[in-house]
């Protein structure tokens, strides 16, 4: 037993990689249409945006705190970002997502300051500034939805761009979303700076411990800031884009998403701890996550089921990984 | 003894600061909006109204002196009041006199069903964090999904409308002409104060908080402490749902969602250490007076909902930041 718990430590995605292959073999025995390419297209699709925002909880989540404000971030960017285009009587792809990225990564930045200097713990800090964030937006900015007529075409045109298709029995095309490609290139890029950079090894130094990190000469402050700056420049990013894939910038939108991350992160092998995880495991998280609560629907589960399937899909992840993680004492 | 007297002293002040906020809001809305803010109307409204989220900030208050969180309070407490309500529409039926006149005995069942709930989530809870050893944050957000999960799969999603009338009065009701609720708030919280002042049960829950290692190595018994201080958040949280769903006659899975971060602020206004250690009954109630003068007085300034949504995240963050500085003047 113990030597499982050691390989689960130096492998965090074990579990969740065997997770996926059972979930994918069950829903595929008792339900064949999962193994349609336009299912599984749907459902990498689907994975884009959670995939995303697992990358910015699991900065978060590695340094020992956790964050419940990025989709407020999230939104906040994509509503005013669209908004500031529509005004501004701009189009493009480029500018747009440096912007939202931008004010994504100033509101992380806000949470980072809370952190560090006054000593708060992440979620209370994350509590507040979510949910003042979402106020703002919502009380001072608007609150009507901007459809498909007014959202600048190139935006849209950008994430609808399909890497290829294939036809469908009935004739009709499936093809599989750019966007998929964009979000392999953002976690490729997170993992090299986790593996290969001094910062990547500072967030999980700070993870295993602040004092510690901060004698072995690691600049803790930088990294506090760099971690929630991030986190928040991806949470903006992921808002644009997922405006510009389902073509509507509606300022309500992701509420209680926060949850499904975290569950799909946790599920991924990352420890709340800090100092544990990996990008390849939030990947297969969100993966198992997004097929699990997706194929609800063709195994013939009543959607009302969905939140209890959530709640013990957190449950025992992290049981595992607290089996996984205990210590001696105590 | 000396650290004992010093923690006395640094409640005191915090009771103190918070008085003096109290204070402060109250004479900033009288001077801002005298004639409609000076009247009974309004702080009748309050001792009907501040009772519900009183006894969920309490709750907050008891699981974070151990330094953990409760995120699944509202779960609870909309699960024991539908779960009452669906217990009185199996005996009296779904509408009708029958109902609105059941008996006091099948009430006092009601009652006893919904504290049971309490009882038996809180236990979840416990056993979750104190036996698996699951961090108390995921712990409860996933036990609070699921909770939730509940309600819907019973109730399908609408809500469950139509309680017996004595359920409504201790809701809507009146004694000696003071608000039920308040009454039940005022015994509750004084049993609640007893509890955490006066009994070894609460001096050893604040010194768990404090010290964890230290606690262990002095021989309590911190499993079986912290697992009790749950039980007793699940109990408030289904009191909470009682007066909730007698208030307004209906129970449904989202009612209260904003009483979260409501509670939480509280509870961190209330001069709570979200780490451990520290928090009291009476501050609780204070910061309660504070918030509820505040939000009755935003509201016949005809703020919108969101922007006070604002506010209370914005109130948040500034204690916080008072708390710390505070902590580095001393």
């Amino acid at each position: 037993m113990s030597g499982l718990a050691n390989a689960l430590r130096r492998h965090p995605e074990l579990m969740v990689a065997a997770v996926l292959v059972l979930a994918v073999v069950v829903i595929g025995a008792v339900n064949p249409v999962f193994w349609q390419p336009s299912n599984i297209f749907s459902l990498l699709r689907a994975s884009v945006i959670s995939g995303i925002l697992a990358l910015a909880v699991l900065l978060v989540m590695l340094s020992g705190g956790i964050d419940v404000s990025f989709p407020a971030f999230a939104i906040a960017a994509m509503y005013l970002t669209v908004k500031a285009m529509i005004a501004w009587g701009f189009d493009g792809v480029v500018l747009p997502f440096l912007m939202a990225s931008g004010i994504g990564l100033c509101l992380g930045l806000v949470n980072a300051v809370f952190v560090h200097y006054f000593r708060m713990i992440p979620l209370i800090v994350t509590l507040g500034t979510g949910t003042a964030v979402r106020g703002f937006i919502l009380g001072a900015v608007g609150t009507s939805q901007i459809n498909i007529g007014q959202m600048p075409p190139d935006l849209i045109d950008f994430a609808r761009t399909e890497l290829f298709a294939v036809a469908r029995p009935d004739g009709s095309m499936a093809g599989l979303s750019a966007m998929v490609l964009v979000f392999a290139v953002i976690a490729l890029l997170v993992h090299l700076m986790l593996r290969h950079t001094m910062m990547g090894r500072s967030i999980y130094a700070l993870g295993g411990g602040e004092e510690a990190a901060r004698r072995v000469g690691f600049n803790v402050r930088r990294t506090t800031f760099f971690i929630y700056g991030l986190a928040g420049a991806l949470a903006g990013f992921a808002g644009l884009l997922h405006g510009a894939m389902i073509w509507t910038a509606n300022p309500r939108d992701m509420v209680g998403m926060e949850l499904d991350v975290i569950a799909a992160v946790v599920l991924g092998g990352a420890s709340i701890f800090g100092g544990r995880g990996t990008v390849i495991g939030a990947v297969l998280g969100v993966l198992t996550f997004v097929v699990i609560t997706n194929s609800l629907i063709i195994l013939g589960v009543d959607t009302t089921w969905q939140r209890i399937v959530v709640g013990l899909i957190v449950i025992a992840a992290t049981a595992v990984t607290a089996w996984r993680d205990r210590k001696r004492l105590a | 003894m000396s650290a004992i007297l010093q923690r006395l002293r640094r409640a005191d002040t915090n009771l103190l600061q918070l008085l003096v906020l109290t204070v402060l809001i109250f004479a900033g809305m009288a001077a801002l909006n005298p004639e409609r803010f000076l009247r009974p109307y309004v702080f009748q409204s309050i001792t009907f109204i501040a009772p519900e989220l009183g006894l969920l900030a309490i709750a907050m208050m008891v699981a974070m002196l151990t330094g953990g969180i409760d995120l699944s309070v509202i779960g609870i407490a909309n699960l024991s009041a539908i779960l009452a309500g669906l217990f009185f529409h199996a005996v009296g039926g779904a509408r009708g006199p029958e109902l609105a006149n059941l008996p006091l005995p099948t009430v006092l069942a009601g009652i006893g069903i919904a504290l049971g709930i309490g009882v038996g989530a809180g236990a979840i809870n416990g056993f979750l964090i104190t036996r698996l050893r699951i961090t108390p944050i995921l712990a409860t957000i996933g036990t609070g999904q699921v909770f939730t999960g509940i309600c819907l799969v019973l109730t399908g999603g609408p809500a469950v409308v139509g309680f017996p009338k004595l359920w409504g009065m201790i809701g809507n009701g009146t004694m000696f002409g003071v608000a039920a609720p308040l009454l039940v708030f005022l015994v509750v919280a004084g049993l609640v104060w007893f509890m955490l002042a006066r009994t070894a049960f609460g001096i050893n829950l604040a010194l768990i908080g404090t010290n964890p290692k230290a606690a262990v190595f002095a021989g309590l018994r911190t499993a079986r402490t912290v697992f009790l201080s749950y039980v007793l958040t699940g109990v408030l949280a289904s009191i909470a749902g009682i007066l909730l769903s007698g208030r307004t006659n209906a129970a449904k899975s989202d009612y209260g969602v904003s009483y979260l971060l409501q509670a939480v602020l509280i509870a961190v206004l209330a001069g709570t250490n979200p780490a451990g250690g520290r928090g009291s009954v009476p501050g609780v109630a204070l910061a309660l007076v504070a918030l509820m003068l505040l939000s009755s007085g935003l509201q016949i300034m005809r703020f919108n909902n969101f922007l006070v949504d604002l506010i209370w995240g914005g109130f948040l963050l500034l204690s916080i930041a008072l708390t710390s500085w505070r902590s580095r003047v001393r």
